[in-house]
């Protein structure tokens, strides 16, 4: 009785997870459409006249953007972790006075709208000359990600036993080496989890894109989907094949990084 | 999952002498200081920026000489004067609001589906996350594809099912809502997760105690799955309510806040102001986006005053 009972609950969710889905399996099917069944009513369910013209689309037009994003998502992974361990192993362990001010002001930040970040930095980089650069791009999409990792850390690092870091100064380590020795290397899974939200975050970013780097030298891939769209192009197996392309790092970080996702997403709900 | 929920109470470096003490609080603020510069220099300037941009009068020249006379808060009353405000308002509040009520109440049920131990769950489970992952504009530009009004696989559904063809993003009736339907889909993994995350953290004898009782499964769910589940759902109200607040990206990607304004939001207003013509007028988006951080703020400080009653009662 239960068994069938399980088995009746797996094809429910198998179905219910179809449904979730089946706008990612529509772009992947609209991706692999020939240019001529595109407009066809009802259109195909299936690629049954599948054609790879959209992905060749993308690799003859779309690769300077995913490099430029690669760039912008690596250059902003390493400036978040950067800022944010330092200050979680200070939050977690040495708690200066005034942390707890700096752990609230970070969570003030998170609450900041994109939209109104992008303004300012528009200001400010009018007159610095960092607008259309990627140097600024790496700056702005770093802020997506440098409150939600200093939390992380300090959640993280405030479970790593005081004893083990009394025993490292006991030993003669400083508070760097101690940060470098044992912190950092036990705190792998931290780094790993904002690493990877770093890197998603600002590959994903669009506002930062369009308000800061529109019309640049140097463009991200979320950019290059929006002049696709913007042109009232009507290839939309391109588009789509883009679309697909563009999000090979979350389908990745999802295969080979599961655990750090779900961890991330609950981490996001820390609070003090 | 809980440990995360909860920040940890364990203190790394246990309270020394004081002499230790003033060394640690050197230590510690010399670790603090470059997310202390960070925070000051792209957070604080940026925001310092954009309230004084509000508080100006730009055009173009004077944006770029850096000239532009104060006038105080009349791009405020500009704002609220502006024949857009009252529909942009209803816009975020309907866009807000309708996205959390869905977004919980589906994401409730999926967790509480999801668990329940069966075989191919946490696989699943996994893979709900995709939508939640995707780029944003992805997403949208998906949504923008099914929705197509003559080419749309929805309205090829709804032609199937006898149904006349729907103007998803082209009808100011149907704008709002077709935004709305691919914000839940956007929103929903994450509620999933944390819901479920919570779920996880109820303790079964609980279940198993209720029902020796006799307690129904509905019983069970509205006597001890809400109210166990209070603080993760208060959290995860907060969190979706601080990112459906600021959602530009879909909105924008999907329908540019239109047709006429019929899904205009104060994010994409402050947009539009800003970037969205040829003539920006950047005080006055200042000053709609700054409206929306005062409104996030609110919510947000709401939310530690009622933790905090929860705490001392």
């Amino acid at each position: 009785m239960t068994c069938t009972g399980k088995r009746w609950h797996t094809a429910l969710a198998v179905v219910l997870t179809g449904v979730m889905l089946f706008p990612v399996y529509w772009m992947i099917n609209v991706s692999l459409t020939r240019e001529q069944d595109m407009r066809k009513t009802p259109p195909d369910l299936f690629p049954l006249h599948g054609t790879l013209a959209g992905y060749q689309e993308v690799l003859r037009e779309q690769l300077p953007y995913l490099g430029t994003s690669l760039i912008i998502g690596l250059g902003a992974t390493l400036l978040t972790v950067a800022v944010s361990a330092p200050a979680g192993y200070a939050l977690a362990a040495l708690r200066p006075r005034g942390g707890g001010v700096f752990g609230f002001l970070l969570l003030a930040a998170q609450m900041v709208p994109g939209i109104i970040m992008a303004m300012g930095f528009y200001a400010i980089y009018l007159r610095s000359g960092l607008l259309q650069t990627v140097p600024g791009l790496i700056v702005a999409d770093s802020t997506l990600a440098v409150p939600f990792g200093v939390l992380v850390c300090a959640a993280f690092m405030s479970g790593i036993p005081g004893e083990l870091l009394q025993a490292a100064r006991i030993d003669g380590a400083g508070h760097l080496r101690t940060f470098r020795s044992v912190v950092l290397p036990m705190s792998r899974n931290a780094l790993v989890t904002v690493s990877l939200f770093a890197f998603l975050w600002s590959w994903s970013d669009f506002v930062f894109a369009a308000t800061l780097d529109n019309g640049g030298r140097y463009e991200p891939i979320t950019l290059g989907i929006y002049h696709y769209i913007g042109n009232n192009n009507q290839q939309w197996n391109a588009i789509m094949a883009t679309a697909v392309v563009a999000s090979l790092p979350a389908a990745l970080i999802l295969v080979l990084a599961q655990r750090f996702v779900a961890a991330g997403v609950t981490a996001g709900a820390v609070k003090e | 999952m809980t440990t995360l929920l909860e920040r940890g109470t364990t203190t790394g470096a246990a309270p020394a002498a004081p002499r230790r003490r003033r060394t640690t609080n050197w230590a510690g603020w010399a670790f603090l200081a470059p997310a202390a510069i960070y925070l000051v220099l792209f957070y604080a300037y940026p925001l310092y920026r954009n309230i004084d941009l509000s508080l100006r009068d730009y055009t173009v020249r004077s944006f770029v000489r850096g000239d532009a006379p104060f006038t105080g808060l009349a791009n405020y009353l500009a704002v609220l004067r502006d024949p857009t405000f009252g529909p942009a308002l209803v816009h975020t509040v309907a866009f807000t609001a309708v996205s959390l009520v869905f977004q919980y109440s589906i994401g409730l049920a999926l967790a509480v589906f999801f668990n329940r131990r069966f075989r191919l769950s946490a696989t699943l489970r996994a893979l709900f996350l995709v939508p939640w992952l995707l780029p944003l504009i992805v997403s949208a530009s998906t949504w923008s594809w099914l929705l197509n009004s003559e080419s749309g696989v929805v309205n090829a559904g709804l032609h199937a099912l006898g149904v006349a063809p729907v103007d998803w993003l082209t009808s100011p009736t149907w704008s709002l809502v077709s935004v709305i339907i691919a914000n839940i889909w956007i929103g929903v993994p994450f509620n999933l997760v944390l819901l479920h995350s919570g779920l996880q953290a109820i303790p079964a004898s609980l279940y198993e105690a209720a029902a020796l009782d006799g307690a129904g499964g509905w019983r069970r769910f509205r006597h001890i799955t809400l109210p166990m589940l209070r603080p993760v759902t208060a959290i995860t109200l907060l969190l979706g309510l601080n990112y459906t607040l600021k959602v530009f990206d879909i909105i924008w990607i999907m329908t540019r806040g239109g047709p006429v304004d019929s899904s205009t939001t104060f994010a994409t207003w402050s947009y539009r102001l800003g970037f969205g013509n040829l003539l920006p007028s950047f005080g006055l988006g200042a000053a709609v986006g700054n409206l929306l951080v005062l409104t996030a703020l609110a919510f947000g400080l709401i939310y530690l005053r009622t933790q905090r009653k929860r705490v001392s009662a």
